[in-house]
């Protein structure tokens, strides 16, 4: 698929998911276009991870409506599975397996034929220049490797959309800088990427933004018109101006 | 006066195979807020845990409030109050029970030193009998910090309090931070964002166990050795990939909004070169840096100086 198709890989419609009286999300309603780097910000609390576990079939919402990849979150959760990738910033990869372990076991996990995780896997040593390390421990490659090789392990299986949720947490600058050329690349390839961050100058890496408050999704759109509607100078300052306005608070 | 000095203190793992801190010394005025500014893995927490007096080093000297970390660690721990990166009160105790916990250890009471905490505990406090463990992140930070500081200790150790929380909530913490500073203690914080540097009085930036600079956060800003820009246009993607291969361009980095970038000769090499590849509507300014940029400067020289 092409970027041009201005097509919905994300589409929701009044998604709330309700935990006793407590509305963790709720009446979210938003598309994300296929290709598209969408940056899903808020506050701690604010109900990202609840969202993000339903978008990504792993709870099921107490009401309304969503299609991931064209598949519903109620009744087709394995298939949305299939088609998505994800990567957190707390379970990237197995550490004691070798880098080479860990390609094989994810592309296994998606069905991907032995023939062809070979030759990718080459492919992406080589890319991440990794070649040499491949033989190595997970665990013993430095934080901003690993966080680069979950990434694409993450989009090995050629998902059509991609989780990130805090991807380059504590990263160094350098390595924070290269892990967004793989989202520009993914995205590129005709990924679209579903990023969250506390890093504000990545929210202006991102095609367009959406701002959860309480539940609530208070604003939606580029970096460029968020902060010309908010008269903000940066980023930052719509997020600030957000999330004061916040009843919640914590995780 | 000085409250922390370390000199070569170094810290290695697994057999010395792994330098978590290598031969890292700074110092630490009485009642600064003093930074220590890098990535995951660059040794912050092997140096506070180091100062905490709960690990040993490999060699080296260090001093905590006039006591050695080696041979006087039940003195510091009288003296130091220390946050840890991971949350670790007492999860099933309440918020009120962990605090009365460690007034208790430290042979005082929660009324004796009331004041030094009230700002910090009457946001926590209509939750006091809830269960340390069922608290919210920013919740459970206040109470770790409250915790930290019920024995008044003359010098406060906080290892990245600020990980993992928002920008609304950062900023509070650093407001709280500065009332702290005001009251006498000395503060050491770590932290991965470098937009907080800005809001301590001196930092040490540090990258794979090493120093890379110790200075106030303005001069480490003016020994920036280049002009520094920002320079933006519609494609910024394209832009960036343009000025990386560009021969007038010294670096490129994205920085938000905008990329900064360095360069080899004049800004009007860049802007024809730009022009004649199609760029019209660069906009080009000259810029004071920021912490991140003199961080990414330092370590791609140090890069570079490994690749000779």
């Amino acid at each position: 698929m092409k970027k041009s198709d201005i097509q919905s890989i994300i589409r929701t419609n009044n998604l709330t998911k309700q935990f006793g009286d407590f509305y963790a999300v709720h009446n979210i309603t938003f598309d994300v276009k296929v290709g598209e780097i969408f940056g899903f910000l808020g506050a701690n609390g604010a109900g990202k991870t609840t969202a993000m576990r339903m978008l990504c079939g792993l709870s099921i919402p107490s009401l309304g409506e969503a299609k991931i990849a064209g598949f519903d979150v109620y009744k087709q959760t394995e298939e949305i599975k299939k088609n998505i990738g994800y990567m957190s910033q707390k379970f990237s990869l197995y550490e004691d397996l070798t880098v080479s372990e860990n390609i094989e076991f994810f592309g296994g996990i998606y069905g991907m034929k032995r023939s062809v995780i070979t030759q990718k896997r080459a492919e992406l040593l080589q890319k991440l220049g990794l070649t040499s390390e491949k033989n190595s421990l997970v665990g013993s490659l430095p934080l901003g490797w690993k966080q680069k090789l979950s990434f694409s392990v993450a989009i090995f299986h050629q998902p059509a959309i991609v989780f990130l949720d805090e991807p380059t947490g504590g990263v160094d600058p350098i390595t924070r800088r290269q892990f967004w050329d793989l989202i520009y690349d993914a995205s590129d390839n005709g990924i679209t990427v579903f990023v969250t961050t506390h890093y504000m100058d990545e929210a202006e890496y991102c095609n367009r933004v959406s701002m959860m408050v309480d539940g609530e999704i208070k604003a939606l759109d580029s970096p460029a018109a968020l902060k010309r509607t908010y008269n903000a100078a940066s980023m930052d300052e719509v997020f600030y101006g957000l999330a004061r306005s916040a009843k919640r608070s914590g995780d | 006066m000085i409250d922390v000095e370390l000199q070569n203190i170094t810290k290695t793992y697994e057999k010395g195979k792994v330098k978590a801190v290598n031969k890292v010394s700074f110092l630490v005025e009485r009642g600064e807020l003093f930074g220590l500014i890098g990535p995951d893995g660059a040794g912050k927490t092997s140096i506070f845990r180091m100062l905490t007096t709960v690990l040993l080093p490999d060699s080296g000297k260090a001093n905590v409030n006039g006591f050695d970390i080696v041979e006087d660690f039940k003195e510091i721990r009288k003296r130091v109050g220390y946050m840890p990166g991971k949350f670790s009160l007492y999860q099933d105790l309440s918020v009120e029970e962990n605090l009365i916990f460690f007034a208790t250890l430290f042979d005082t009471t929660i009324k004796e030193n009331y004041d030094l905490i009230k700002d910090i505990y009457v946001q926590i406090e209509p939750f006091k009998h809830r269960r340390a463990g069922k608290l919210s992140g920013g919740m459970k930070q206040k109470l770790a910090l409250c915790c930290a500081l019920i024995h008044r200790p003359k010098v406060l150790f906080l290892d990245e309090p600020t990980t993992g929380v928002d920008a609304v909530s950062r900023k509070e913490f650093w407001e709280m931070l500065k009332r702290l500073k005001n009251e006498g203690i000395t503060i050491l914080v770590s932290t991965p964002y470098m937009d907080e540097a800005s809001l301590c009085e001196r930092i040490a930036l540090i990258q794979h166990g090493e120093i890379l600079q110790v200075d106030t956060p303005d001069n480490i800003v003016e020994s920036f050795p280049d002009d520094l820009y920002k320079i933006k246009s519609g494609k910024m993607s394209h832009l960036l990939k343009k000025l990386r291969i560009s021969e007038h361009v010294k670096s490129a980095f994205a920085f938000g909004e905008s990329h900064h970038i360095t360069l080899n000769h004049s800004t009007e090499n860049l802007l024809k070169e730009l022009k004649e590849k199609g760029y019209e509507d660069i906009e080009m300014e000259k810029i004071r840096p920021e912490i991140e940029d003199c961080f990414i400067q330092i370590t791609q020289k140090n890069a570079n100086k490994e690749l000779i």
